[in-house]
């Protein structure tokens, strides 16, 4: 015990030391630690902004869109890696013998390689691979938009057809900070309703088969109170699809996905798959047989048995190793910088640190920003893993 | 056992803390120069096909070696990225950086560096296919431009563009040899760096007429040496081993003729200064009474470095240029050594 307070006492020691020596030296050096520089011109341009950005705007602002674009590289990831994931974990465990060791390579390949060179990989590969812009050009070209002429693959990235709006709303300023489309607003409010909308009807269902044993037909009333009236809404407002043209160099108009968000998102999300499948796959196993069997002599299909016993009971192993493959997505996200994706280690941790020099505060920051990340997805995963988990009285 | 082990670490801490000695002391205990280059840009800094570095950059840090040591090869390369350059050579990583990095004032005197004076005169200029049928920079409205991140150019480039009221959509690079796959590939319309970069990078292409450099030079790049603030002696040798290599270009002295110049004093009294047949110049800054004569027998002057590496003759095919002598009508000019 008393060995214990001593190792402790000495460390925090250690600790203090350090600090406070990093600071005297910075101020030796005439580097005293400061924050001032975030207010200045950035004096760079970033190609996939969300928010407005120009290179007379600040260090500050230049972070917030590397952080925007951290987010969506991980919100993207996580979608996609969870997806694909419990489908591969499922089929590895199918009966199908080619269907499972088709699923074991995915697994072992994916997750054996460094998820950089998957990165690096998957860039080259889109890069080489796919048709030059000028390809698409002349009256006899090499090669043409998909899909109704409203789809650009190039080897610069893909265009998707862009949802505009004829007689719009317009934008709404949040404190002077960024500008949000009340379009999107109006739709995701409405949508939202008719979501909660649908899910009473579900419960009045439930209710109404809880106490007479009959359940009323209600699925067309439900998918009825979503789709319309957002459909309802884009009419009025004007919606139209923007499609993309090539103009000079490039393709204009439309959503430009830049081809390194698709190649980190490709890697990151078939990487991450791979180890969330072999999750999904030991959740599973570790139901024991015997509920399958139970459920089978109910009477219930193979798909009810995994839907109603299997998954439920599975979910509780798998959702506390699924938060760690979530932070291991997010923060695996800071290599976006080999294939030049603009997210926050890029701007604030890449051309502002070396623009400005201040390597200790942007790092540090840089280090509480996903530390902020992290704990955010952690508390909601918890949250999430507190609904879920057998409830003990 | 665990207090044992913090003593231990707290000792290592603490001897590793101590910095600042004299960097050329360092150097000489250590029997050899370090010295930080570019990852891989032909012609100024590249490993050749056995391995050994050759360029513009990395003859300077010869010839540094050479004056201390009496042999061009007792130095040590280290590549460096653009991104990193400066911490690692805060961080004493190596002694003295030579990789084509601009002297600008916040690198100056925020970043705590000593530029030791300009060994090439550079301006940031456009790269792009020849068959775009693009003619000048200001018809680039639109296009995809590759750009290293973390360098000047970056900023010159967004400043052009915004100046000149057009658009454009930069491809962050982390170093030059991706620039080239992406460039070549057509992930963009242009490419653009130092004219010296962009000259260097067209030399490796399959074929050369494929690629225009633009007439456009829209930033002043002046590339030289540096080392970290805190040691003058050593900011001066590397100072005057650049001013010495002009001084023997100006002079007429050669790798072929130096051993012959320095057997005998000259008529020359800067001559004579230089090669150490006259006065005690060479002790004044901490080096061998002899070290003009076995760098600029081993490397050359600035003249020589720069024919050998990027002149007319190689692939990279520069001319002087600004980069001639003050009395051809060029910048590069040293202060007399006296």
């Amino acid at each position: 015990m008393t060995i214990q307070i001593v190792a402790l006492a000495g460390f925090m020691l250690l600790i203090s030391w350090l600090i406070s020596n990093t600071i005297q030296n910075l101020e030796t050096l005439g580097k005293g630690v400061e924050l001032w520089f975030l207010f200045e011109p950035s004096s760079y341009d970033i190609n996939q902004k969300l928010i407005d950005y120009s290179s007379r705007s600040t260090h500050l602002r230049a972070a917030f869109v590397g952080l925007i674009n951290t987010l969506i590289i991980a919100v993207l990831g996580c979608v996609t890696a969870t997806v694909m994931g419990i489908a591969i974990g499922i089929l590895r465990l199918s009966n199908n013998w080619i269907v499972a060791k088709i699923m074991t390579c995915w697994v072992e390949i994916f997750r054996n390689v460094p998820v950089l060179l998957w990165i690096v990989f998957t860039m080259a590969v889109l890069i080489e691979s796919l048709p030059r812009p000028a390809t698409f050009r002349g009256d006899n070209p090499e090669s043409s938009l998909l899909f109704w002429d409203s789809v650009a693959v190039t080897n610069r990235g893909t265009y998707l057809p862009e949802p505009l709006f004829g007689n719009g709303l317009g934008d709404i300023g949040i404190f002077g900070i960024f500008e949000i489309s009340l379009d999107l607003v109006a739709f995701l409010t409405v949508l939202f309703a008719g979501i909660f909308v649908s899910n009473m009807i579900k419960k009045r269902a439930d209710k109404k088969q809880q106490a007479t044993g009959h359940r009323p037909l209600v699925w067309p009333y439900r998918i009825a109170v979503v789709v319309i009236p957002p459909i309802i809404l884009l009419y009025i407002l004007g919606f139209y699809l923007g499609k993309p043209e090539l103009k000079g160099f490039n393709f204009q108009g439309g959503v430009y996905l830049r081809n390194s968000l698709i190649a980190l998102w490709i890697a990151l999300s078939f990487y991450t798959s791979a180890f969330i499948a072999e999750i999904v796959r030991a959740g599973i196993l570790a139901v024991s047989k015997g509920q399958t069997e139970a459920a089978y002599s109910l009477g219930l299909r193979p798909g009810l048995t995994m839907n109603l016993i299997i998954l439920p009971q599975a979910l509780r192993v798998i959702i506390p190793p699924l938060i760690s493959q979530f932070l291991n997505l997010t923060k695996n996200s800071s290599l976006a910088i080999s294939v030049g994706y603009m997210d926050i280690t890029g701007t604030l941790g890449g051309i502002t640190l070396n623009q400005t020099g201040r390597e200790l505060e942007s790092i540090l920051l840089l280090m509480l920003v996903f530390l902020g990340i992290s704990l955010g997805i952690s508390a909601v995963m918890n949250w999430y893993n507190s609904t879920v988990k057998i409830k003990e009285r | 056992m665990k207090i044992r082990f913090l003593i231990a670490a707290i000792a290592a801490v603490f001897v590793t803390g101590s910095a600042y000695s004299a960097t050329l002391d360092d150097v000489m205990a250590r029997g050899n120069l370090e010295c930080g280059v570019s990852t891989g840009l032909v012609g100024f800094a590249s490993p050749d096909a056995e391995g050994e570095w050759e360029g513009f950059d990395v003859d300077y840090c010869r010839a540094l070696a050479a004056a201390i040591f009496g042999d061009s090869n007792a130095v040590e390369f280290t590549p460096v990225s653009t991104k990193n350059r400066f911490t690692a050579l805060a961080a004493g990583e190596f002694d003295i950086l030579a990789r084509n990095t601009t002297w600008t004032f916040s690198r100056d005197t925020d970043l705590k560096q000593t530029f030791l004076g300009i060994n090439f005169y550079d301006g940031q200029g456009f790269m792009v296919r020849a068959d775009l049928g693009v003619s000048s920079a200001s018809e680039l409205d639109g296009a995809s431009v590759c750009i290293q991140t973390g360098t000047t150019t970056e900023l010159n480039l967004a400043d052009f563009f915004r100046v000149n009221g057009m658009s454009y959509e930069p491809v962050p690079i982390e170093d030059n040899a991706e620039a080239k796959e992406q460039f070549f590939a057509q992930a963009c319309d242009a490419y653009t760096t130092d004219r010296s970069g962009l000259a260097s990078t067209r030399a490796a292409a399959e074929n050369l007429d494929d690629y225009v450099v633009l007439p456009e030079v829209v930033s002043k790049e002046p590339l030289g040496p540096l080392v970290r603030h805190g040691d003058d002696q050593w900011a001066d040798i590397g100072r005057w081993v650049l001013n010495a290599l002009i001084i023997a270009e100006e002079k007429g002295l050669t790798s072929a003729n130096v051993r012959e110049m320095a057997s005998a004093p000259t008529n020359d009294p800067e001559i004579n200064r230089l090669l150490g047949t006259e006065g005690t110049y060479a002790d004044m800054v901490g080096l061998p009474n002899d070290w003009a004569v076995h760098m600029i027998e081993q490397v050359g002057n600035y003249g020589e470095i720069f024919e050998r590496n990027i002149g007319v003759n190689t692939p990279i095919g520069l001319t002087r240029g600004v980069n001639d002598l003050w009395t051809n009508g060029g910048l590069i000019y040293a202060p007399p050594y006296r």
